[in-house]
């Protein structure tokens, strides 16, 4: 399996990743080194088996609906510094 | 002091022969004096320590404290620690002071235990030598022109170079045996959900687990004591009793039957390491145990169907560092997608972009099945091939990993010989099952590990086969030249 | 050409829970920016979900009251997109094995009949947060709220099964009675508490085929609904009878201008590559918490119209848009246990009341007048102690916070005369002073003498200052002036 520059691109994309164009020949040649790796899959036979997403064979257990965080959002707000009035900037978004 | 024991520290605390203060500024000096030949520690965190030391002098005047109280720790800096920087050896957490603490942090802290400060890792967790650490990499204490393993090198190194009693860790597909394997340390990954995982950075959720690296078996059935808990912030924390680790530690092994499965012993494997670990399993035999011949035939698919999971998992659980509310944010940037891709390009390392571009497309449309279901469905394939040996034998054992320490750069331009570094350890995280590995002998002055694969939730068997071991061998007792 | 319009509706229901779906941290309603998204909520590194169980109770309460299947197992999924307000970088949220399977939800038709919508599925995920595009902020910025990030939603997807906008306005306020009335929703669209994305698309009456199909998302009032579908109907046939064709696209309708737009196509086509999340554990519903839940299910909206037609022998219109609010219809029973006369309390509660809650922009919840001084109010009428009349300006002294009913009835001495014997005299008194009226009364022909009566009447309540009891009134002046034209014809 290997890569072409455009799906690099649509990788890159969708990862939200700036890939430098000198580099892209190298990044594509090791990932689909790794590709090539995981090909080995396709030879497993998986006919009737079920996916197994989790370790564990239990279920998911479920909280009380009770009020149990303070407002940290001075503590958490020290972490960035674009902040204005409580708020998180970010470059215009365009819809 | 340094090269006692937890249960001997705590002794020599308990009997007043010296104060946790002195332990900790013991460790302190180690660190300020050792640490710069290994960067195995990257944030020390001096005052609190100290102060925490002074706390649990006064808990054990009282005559209160319990195993691990007034004991100097270090832990990896995946765990979040409150108002101490936890970077996970990321550029993107450089700047990241968590105002809250991982509960295995929390829990050593209530047992009174200290810490040291935290420890050097592979980026993200991502990787088998910890070169990719932002802060540079960690050089194995036995060789310095060597690799300490990773992810959790820095633990490893910093257990071996005895800057600290013991320190915590997380394995992914190795990240706590193969590291305490090349450092002749024991580590312990307990069965998933054992530990939770609140607080602790996720690279591949349904693999992450936390354990302890350190001296000995016995040390680590301590420290397990201490990190193992059920956790109502972690769905997937297991609430179920945890067994006195201690108390089955001496039990004897005869009649255990120890399962040797053959494809652990292929064609990758150095001689000297397997010659190393056939010792050990002629140990163990001597104390009685039987071994006996298994398969687990579908263990060549391990390591392809864990760079499926591994990074689809990855690829997700990176999505939250974005540059808006905390990490890396680049500057001036043009617009929201710039923001995005350039925050994340100069935050991220080559390794751990490698791993999220594999993850976006194993999950990516069209790909899906091929991949990411086909990968879930041999999880189940090597999850029942362990199954299946378990209603043979008590435990399984092998080499924790192909060879001993590599030079660094050795593989440094192929990730994928990187990857083979972990074929005998991710096997286990796939499939949810405990793995131990110890000290089994040197090869040409480096340490080769021994690796100890249990049923679900049986770590005591671990513990108890890996304690007779090194009660009967010497393994666990060599140390790196160089120290005092 | 006859063209024929296709629907299908996806329903944003924000669950009324204390919490969020994964966190601990208050759903609140118009906190503080950011003051209610905790450490998991901002997604900061090594937090972890926890699944909320009053969540999981509210779906399928959902789940139970349009009779569908529920799945003995769900599965949550992520879906993942960059997006500022989406601070994990993907949405938890449920694909291939939704809480709630398939089910239906019937409603009346403008024939007087009815039709079932089938519902595909409903399924529990997270909110995200809000972006802010204008402010004090500069014009470079969008700025986030995290707040809402985290309110648990269940997401309902119906069939194709509506074919025009009132049907699908009929539908979204079916829907909106129910989920109140089941107490999982506050029902307040204007805070985005229910909101509608609506799927349309146009074909040639009598054709098989489904035609390509736009989204107008997030509508939050039914009358924006009606519009963005009317318009963006009318825009496809458009299209298409000028020989275009109909591009697959979302499109934003802003409610103020009219105006619907497409918005901006994703570069990479929306590849959500969803799989299951790690971190959450397959949700297992067992029947003891199925049974105990239908078994707590309060009545819901067609039961109650057929109660309420039954035990009050109201009108059934009357009843039906009581029914579509849970809490009108409570207020409703209120006003009928305080007075004996059912239907004059549910004309006044639908018409007095509600026209002045909606001319004044209230919530029932704020109305100045209470379910049981409107019922004191009705039952003053009905004793004959005030007029209809009279009864308004005494509701609009509760309204101004004049006072109670019967207090403003004695301030005011309001109280109507009913007293007969006064009654005669009044009548007798003011037909006296009238010969002309009697004159002009006695030379209309029979059958159009009612119409005069109103000159009488007007002139006697005049004359009582309004006290006087006027169905009384009314029957005493008849009989009076019988008496008149029997004595004259004698």
């Amino acid at each position: 399996m290997s890569l072409d520059k455009d799906q690099i691109h649509k990788l890159a994309t969708l990862s939200r990743i700036a890939i430098d164009e000198a580099t892209l020949e190298s990044v594509g040649e090791r990932l689909s080194a790794v590709l090539d790796l995981v090909d080995q899959l396709q030879a497993a036979d998986t006919t009737g088996v079920e996916p197994m997403a989790h370790p564990l064979q239990t279920t998911q257990k479920l909280r009380d609906d009770v009020v149990s965080e303070p407002n940290h959002q001075e503590a958490f707000q020290t972490l960035s510094d674009s902040i204005h009035d409580g708020l998180y900037l970010v470059p215009k978004v365009i819809e | 002091m340094h090269n006692m024991s937890i249960a001997e520290l705590g002794l020599g605390l308990r009997s007043k022969t010296f104060s946790s203060r002195e332990l900790t500024e013991h460790f302190l000096r180690r660190i300020a004096t050792l640490n710069p030949r290994y960067n195995a520690v990257i944030t020390v965190t001096e005052e609190s320590a100290l102060a925490s030391a002074e706390r649990s002098d006064e808990q054990l005047r009282n005559g209160a404290g319990g195993d691990l109280c007034g004991i100097p720790v270090l832990h990896k800096d995946i765990f979040c620690t409150r108002n101490v920087r936890t970077s996970c050896g990321s550029k993107m957490l450089d700047n990241f002071i968590p105002p809250y603490d991982a509960t295995v942090v929390e829990n050593f802290a209530d047992a009174g235990a200290v810490m040291l400060g935290k420890t050097n890792m592979d980026e993200f967790a991502m990787g088998s030598s910890n070169e990719t650490s932002f802060y540079g990499p960690v050089k194995n204490p036995w060789d310095i022109t060597r690799v300490p393993g990773g992810s959790s090198g820095g633990s490893a190194a910093a257990v071996a170079a005895r800057l600290g009693a013991a320190a915590t860790a997380t394995d992914t597909g190795g990240s706590i045996r193969q590291p305490a394997a090349l450092c002749g340390v024991s580590g312990l990954k307990p069965t998933y959900g054992r530990v939770s995982r609140w607080g602790m950075i996720a690279f591949a959720s349904s693999l992450d687990q936390a354990g302890p690296i350190a001296k000995s078996a016995e040390d680590c059935a301590i420290l397990l004591q201490c990190m193992a808990s059920y956790d109502p912030r972690d769905s997937t924390s297991v609430e179920r009793a945890v067994p006195d680790y201690r108390a089955t530690l001496n039990d004897s092994v005869a009649g255990v039957k120890i399962g040797i499965p053959k494809e652990y012993f292929s064609d990758g494997l150095d001689p000297s390491v397997e010659a190393a670990v056939m010792d050990s399993l002629a140990a163990l035999r001597e104390l009685g145990a039987e071994l006996v011949d298994i398969s687990l035939p579908n263990s060549h698919l391990s390591v392809p169907a864990y760079y499926v999971i591994a990074p689809a998992e990855a690829s997700a659980n990176l999505s939250r560092f974005d540059g808006v509310r905390y990490g890396h944010r680049c500057d001036n940037p043009v617009d929201l997608e710039d923001m995005y891709r350039r925050s994340r390009a100069e935050g991220f390392g080559e390794e751990v972009q490698r791993r999220i571009l594999i993850g976006s497309y194993c999950l990516s449309a069209g790909y899906y099945d091929a991949y990411y279901r086909k990968a879930q469905q041999v999880r189940q394939l090597i999850r029942q091939d362990f199954v299946n040996a378990f209603e043979q034998v008590d435990i399984i054992m092998g080499p924790t990993c192909p060879s001993p320490a590599f030079k660094f750069g050795a593989k440094g331009d192929d990730p994928v010989a990187m990857y083979l570094e972990d074929i005998y350890t991710i096997a286990t995280n796939l499939a949810g099952l405990p793995g131990m590995s110890v000290p089994c002998g040197l090869v040409d002055g480096n340490p080769a590990g021994i690796q100890l694969i249990g049923n679900y939730f049986d770590e005591a068997s671990l513990l108890n086969v890996a304690h007779r071991l090194q009660q009967a061998t010497d393994w666990h007792k060599l140390q790196p030249g160089g120290l005092d | 050409m006859q063209w024929e319009t296709v629907i299908g509706l996806e329903i944003h229901v924000q669950l009324a829970t204390a919490t969020k779906i994964f966190s601990g941290a208050s759903t609140r309603f118009g906190g503080a920016a950011n003051s209610q998204a905790c450490a998991i909520d901002l997604a900061m590194p090594g937090t972890l979900p926890v699944l909320n169980a009053q969540a999981v109770d509210f779906a399928l309460m959902f789940g139970l009251a349009i009779d569908a299947d529920i799945p003995m197992m769900s599965v949550f999924e992520r879906k993942n997109y960059f997006y500022p307000d989406l601070p994990k970088g993907y949405q938890t949220t449920q694909l291939d094995k939704p809480i709630v399977g398939a089910g239906r939800v019937t409603i009346a038709t403008a024939d007087g009949g009815t039709k079932e919508i089938r519902i595909h599925h409903a399924h529990l995920e997270e909110d995200a947060g809000k972006s802010l595009h204008e402010g004090d902020f500069g014009s470079q910025y969008s700025a986030i709220d995290l707040n809402r990030a985290g309110t648990p939603l269940i997401e309902i997807v119906t069939e194709p099964d509506l074919s025009n906008a009132t049907e699908a306005v009929t539908f979204a306020k079916k829907l909106h009675a129910l989920v109140t009335s089941l107490g999982i929703c506050d029902g307040r669209m204007a805070e985005g508490s229910l909101r509608f994305d609506v799927n349309v698309s146009v074909r040639p009456l009598g054709s098989e085929t489904l035609g390509t199909r736009t989204e107008t998302k997030n509508l939050n009032s039914f009358k924006f609904m009606e519009e963005a579908i009317v318009r963006e109907v009318a825009r496809q046939i458009d299209v298409l009878e000028d020989g275009g064709s109909i591009i697959q696209q979302t499109r934003l309708y802003n409610g103020d201008t009219k105006v619907a737009r497409s918005m901006r196509s994703k570069e990479e086509a929306n590849d959500y590559r969803y799989f299951p999340c790690p971190d959450l554990l397959p949700v297992v519903i067992t029947e003891a918490r199925l049974q105990r839940l239908r078994d707590a299910l309060p009545e819901l909206p067609d039961a109650r119209v057929a109660r309420l037609i039954e035990r009050y022998a109201i009108a059934a219109k009357d009843a039906q848009i009581l029914a579509s609010d849970v809490a009108l219809a409570n207020y409703f029973e209120t006003v009928a246990k305080h007075c004996d006369d059912p239907r004059l309390a549910a004309n006044w509660t639908t018409g007095e009341l509600i026209g002045r809650l909606n001319g004044e922009g209230l919530e029932l919840a704020e109305s100045p007048i209470d379910a049981e001084q409107l019922g004191i109010l009705i039952q003053r009428i009905g004793d004959q102690t005030i007029s209809g009349k009279m009864a308004k300006q005494v509701f609009d002294g509760v309204w101004s916070g004049a006072g109670e009913v019967d207090q403003i009835i004695k301030e005011r001495g309001l109280k109507q005369v009913s007293d007969s014997g006064a009654l005669e005299q009044l009548v007798a008194d003011v037909l006296a002073k009238n010969p002309a009226m009697i004159d002009d009364y006695l030379a209309t022909e029979e059958g159009r003498r009612k119409k005069k009566l109103g000159g009488f009447m007007g002139q006697i309540m005049q004359a009582s200052k309004g006290q006087a009891n006027p169905q009384q009134v009314n029957q005493i002046l008849l009989a009076q002036l019988q008496s008149l034209i029997q004595s004259r014809g004698d």
